[in-house]
């Protein structure tokens, strides 16, 4: 039975297409709350990254406990679980869904449904939550609300004849998103008294009090100096700390069924707390565990080196610490002729893979060298061993290779009609396979596509905004792996192999491929004090050529007088140009030469 | 103590080359006397480390020293006098549009031995789009006046890789400008600086650079005219008949020590580097109000001494010597420098000859990445 504390608790998260205004409102809703004093109050409160305010996304989840006193009289416990809202994310937001039991959808009035909102309304569906849809952004001139709810009533099935037309920016409407919440989300079921179900939906390292476990009560009480239990490994460990985020971390003595909080038990290995796993009372155990979700599988891989080798230690703890609040980040050792010391790392997708390379040069001060992205192909060798193969440098001999498969990606791209023409014919240039077309409007599009993901990793979403004026949404998630002939292409420098600029590529645009890289990469190496030729080469063919030509001139033909420094500056500044490059063998390469070659559109 | 390069900056000019970004200014002609005034009060307060040290060469430059008014200019020079002994060799620049008879009479007097003239062109269009103030005609009159008139040092700048100027333009003028024999030649390429209105032209696109194989190519022309005219090329873009070097140029290459005087003046005693302000105005002040006009002072390491000695040395065709580089930082250049020479005598930019160190034509070419490999 549930209590009546328990009746009045509200576990809910708020999902959005980018921008449509997710941050926003769960400002407004802190606010109003009074959660946070005017003082402590600043935009994107929950986004605590800098690199979540720069890019105005959510990156990691966040959790905080709203206190709202209803029209009945009544407090109630809002406890908000923010998510990513970008499709590399999906993972984080499913982790955070599995802790709640309702989902407000927020949809842009000016902008209508979107790829991700449907993405993110699936995945709210997934885990049976009640969804209550809001539509934002009303004070502005170009919105249309009867149209946006009509579009999520036909387009997602919701009913939205009810739903709070908010402006979360001029805080319109936020009272109706409160009583939506309080009268449409159910309350937690379960009981105080069960044996202790605990699931941790996220984790992240504190240096003083080791592993902090955020964590929804499903069942019974969890209490301070309980002795728990991971039901995974079976590990023990003596809770030194129970508490909520209001949104900073404030201690209380117990967290009953229904709550959200977080536990500290003195646990110094992440791995002890894997997110997904279960809690539970050591003395008196919970007879199952919670039904977990799939562990986060990286899609994209890159090799990541130091600039300066000397600090691939650095590079190392630096990946370790990282990896403390971002289990979907995995990474190897591996070593590259052209580069040294580095590693293969693996990630959700491209957004993903900036974060973490931003993050890595930022928090870290790290200048890193970044090969280009590769996906996971599965090489099937004539001698019947299947090789799942992160690194093109690593691809066997074309001898000893049966076949070769590559991941396929299901895609979602809704856009205004005008832009159909020109994303059909991108998506054919990267070998997409159209599955059908559907008008959710009178002049809006969804788009079904068949992708090989290592079409969709490099630039397709650049290539896609730039060809839709930014209007068109993507969404795409991985349906499976396809046979297909591929080949690697290898590129050489002054005669000499660069391990890290190989990639595999379709056999059939081998030839296109290698000649635009050719092309490229005479553009980005500057200009040095010998010939460099580049060459592409697909074994030992060669097919396609461009030479940098020898440094030309490069000389001060002018009397400074007695002007030494500025001279001297100017060959200092010349100077730390260099510094920045990147030797391989005699030739420098300048470190975005390695990203710069996947731009081929 | 060695002797010291003096150096007075006279940063006035008629009106500003479209492509100068040197500290010089037009329209503030109202300043001159009190300039003068403020240039005879830094060389006072100066004065011990002259005495102590003595004076080898005089550089007056600009800006257009010949430009200052006639009582600004006499005050200037007769002043100046004091520090010229026989054997120091005593420079002014002068623009072919701000001289005559009197004022080159002045300078003569009172003991500049030799006279820097910019012509530029010899292409009465080309000065006109340079923002030159002058023509050729001026320049011939000048120049023979000046030859009347005693001076037997004479460099005559000129410039390529101009906008619009062809091959033979440049041509007529190395012949013209070789035919006037003067005993110097100054043969620069022109530049286009952020800050000039060329460089504003630039940003807008309606200025290109030269291409770089004609600007080579004149470079070279110029090369094998001068030298087939008697004219030597010693430092990158100096050309002199033999013993007319430019001796106080010399001493920058060489990093040895100079005393600038004036607004944004550059000095380099023992290990320090030092610069006035720049402005006119704010020099002038700081001078009247007794106080030094030092804006920026730098002590160089060893490191940096060497980087210099090493850039600036490699700019002369008798490059930098090992046993000079001995002396001065009592270590072997080999070691220092050693794995870098290697390096760039593989690629055929430097020479070593004996106690030489210096640079091929191809070094020349792109010296500036020759010198990065000795910046430390």
């Amino acid at each position: 039975m549930a209590s009546e504390k328990q009746k009045r608790i509200r576990n809910f998260s708020i999902i959005a297409h980018i921008d449509h205004g997710k941050s926003t409102l769960a400002d407004r809703l802190i606010e109003k709350t009074g959660t946070l004093t005017k003082r402590e109050m600043e935009e994107q409160v929950l986004d605590d990254m800098d690199l979540e305010r720069e890019r105005g996304i959510t990156i990691k989840s966040r959790a905080v406990r709203l206190i709202y006193k209803h029209t009945d009289g009544k407090e109630y416990i809002l406890n908000l679980i923010d998510t990513p809202g970008h499709v590399d994310f999906n993972y984080e937001v499913s982790r955070s869904l599995a802790a709640c039991e309702g989902a407000i959808l927020v949809v842009d009035a000016t902008q209508g449904v979107q790829a991700q909102t449907l993405a993110n309304c699936y995945l709210a569906l997934d885990h049976n939550l009640e969804i209550v849809p809001v539509i934002n952004k009303i004070d502005l001139a170009s919105a249309d609300p009867d149209e946006t709810k009509r579009e999520i009533e036909d387009i997602i099935g919701l009913d939205a004849s009810d739903a709070p037309l908010i402006s979360a920016k001029v805080g319109i409407g936020i009272d109706d998103v409160f009583k939506a919440i309080i009268d449409k989300i159910p309350y937690p079921q379960g009981n105080s008294d069960e044996p202790l179900q605990a699931l941790i939906f996220d984790s992240l390292y504190d240096s003083y009090k080791g592993v902090i476990a955020h964590i929804r009560i499903v069942q019974g009480t969890l209490k301070n100096g309980m002795k728990i239990k991971m039901m995974s490994t079976g590990k023990e460990f003596d809770v030194t700390e129970i508490g909520i985020f209001t949104p900073n971390m404030v201690p209380v003595g117990s967290l009953e069924a229904g709550e959200v909080g977080y536990v500290a038990a003195s646990m110094k290995d992440v791995r002890d707390t894997r997110v997904g796993d279960t809690i539970t009372n050591a003395d008196n155990p919970s007879k199952s565990s919670l039904p977990g979700y799939r562990p986060a599988v990286p899609m994209v891989f890159c090799g990541i080196y130091p600039s300066d080798g000397a600090k691939y230690p650095e590079l190392k703890d630096a990946l370790e610490k990282l990896q403390l609040n971002d289990a979907a980040l995995s990474f190897e050792p591996e070593t590259s002729a052209a580069l040294g010391f580095g590693f293969r790392c693996g990630f959700l997708g491209l957004l993903h893979m900036e974060v973490v390379q931003e993050r890595l040069e930022r928090e870290y001060d790290l200048d890193l060298v970044t090969t280009a992205p590769s996906v996971i192909y599965k090489v099937m060798k004539t001698d019947g061993t299947l090789l799942e193969l992160t690194n093109p440098t690593n691809l066997p001999d074309p001898s000893e290779i049966s076949y070769m498969e590559e991941p396929i990606v299901s895609t979602t791209i809704i856009t205004p009609s005008d832009y159909t023409g020109p994303i059909m014919e991108l998506c054919q240039g990267r070998r997409g396979v159209f599955k059908d077309m559907k008008y959710l409007e009178e002049k809006r599009v969804m788009l079904h596509y068949e992708m090989p993901l290592n079409e969709i990793i490099y630039d397709f979403f650049d290539a896609l905004k730039s060809r839709t004026k930014g209007y068109a949404s993507l969404d795409y998630e991985l349906s499976g792996y396809k046979e297909s002939e591929l080949v690697k292409l290898d590129i050489l420098l002054n005669g000499e192999l660069v391990d890290a600029l190989s990639m595999i590529v379709p056999s059939e645009r081998a030839y296109a491929r290698g000649r635009s890289i050719a092309v490229k990469l005479k553009e980005v190496i500057p200009r040095q004090l010998f010939e460099i030729p580049i060459q592409a080469a697909i074994g030992s063919k060669i097919i396609a050529r461009e030479t940098v030509k020898a440094l030309r001139k490069d000389v001060l033909a002018k009397c400074y007088g007695g002007d030494i420094s500025r001279k001297k500056k100017l060959l200092e500044k010349q100077k730390e140009g260099k510094k920045k490059m990147r030797k391989i063998g005699s030739v420098e390469l300048p470190p975005e030469a390695f990203m710069e070659v996947l731009k081929i559109d | 103590m060695e002797k010291l390069g003096l150096y007075i900056h006279i940063p006035f000019c008629k009106s500003k080359c479209f492509y100068c970004d040197f500290n010089s200014y037009s329209g503030k002609d109202y300043l001159q006397e009190r300039y003068v005034d403020s240039l005879i009060a830094e060389l006072k307060f100066r004065e011990p480390i002259i005495e102590k040290s003595g004076i080898s060469t005089i550089y007056i430059g600009g800006g257009t020293p010949t430009y200052l008014n006639n009582i600004a200019f006499k005050k200037l020079f007769s002043y100046l006098k004091r520090y010229y002994r026989s054997g120091v060799e005593y420079s002014c620049e002068a623009n072919p549009g701000t001289l005559n008879k009197e004022k080159l009479s002045i300078l003569k007097e009172n003991g500049v031995n030799r006279l820097s003239i910019g012509l530029q062109s010899w292409n009465d269009d080309i000065l006109k789009r340079l923002g030159r103030i002058h023509n050729v005609y001026d320049f011939i009159e000048n120049y023979d006046s000046a030859r009347k008139i005693g001076f037997d040092n004479i460099n005559v700048d000129i410039m390529f890789s101009i906008q619009g100027q062809t091959m033979s333009d440049f041509e007529n003028t190395l012949d013209n400008v070789c035919n006037m024999n003067p005993e110097h030649i100054s043969c620069y390429g022109l530049i286009i600086e952020d800050g000039t209105l060329f460089g504003e032209r630039y940003k807008n696109g309606e200025l290109k650079e030269v291409d770089e194989d004609t600007d080579r190519a004149m470079y070279y022309t110029a090369v094998e005219k001068l030298r087939k005219a008697g004219y030597l090329r010693y430092e990158i873009s100096n050309f002199a008949k033999s013993n007319y070097e430019c001796r106080h140029n010399i001493i920058y290459w060489d990093t040895r020590h100079y005393l600038g005087i004036g607004a944004g003046a550059h000095s380099y005693i023992g290990d320090v580097r030092f610069s006035n302000v720049t402005a006119p105005e704010k020099y002038i002040r700081l001078i009247e109000n007794y106080k030094l006009p030092v804006a920026d002072e730098e002590h160089l390491t060893t490191d940096d001494m060497m980087s210099e000695f090493m850039f600036m040395g490699l700019r002369m065709t008798k490059g930098v010597q090992f046993s000079d580089f001995k002396n001065r930082f009592g270590l072997d250049m080999e070691n220092v420098y050693g794995k870098q020479i290697e390096k760039l005598q593989k690629y055929g930019l430097v020479k070593v000859n004996g106690n030489s160190l210096s640079l091929t034509d191809r070094g020349i070419d792109i010296s500036n990445a020759v010198f990065v490999e000795f910046i430390r």
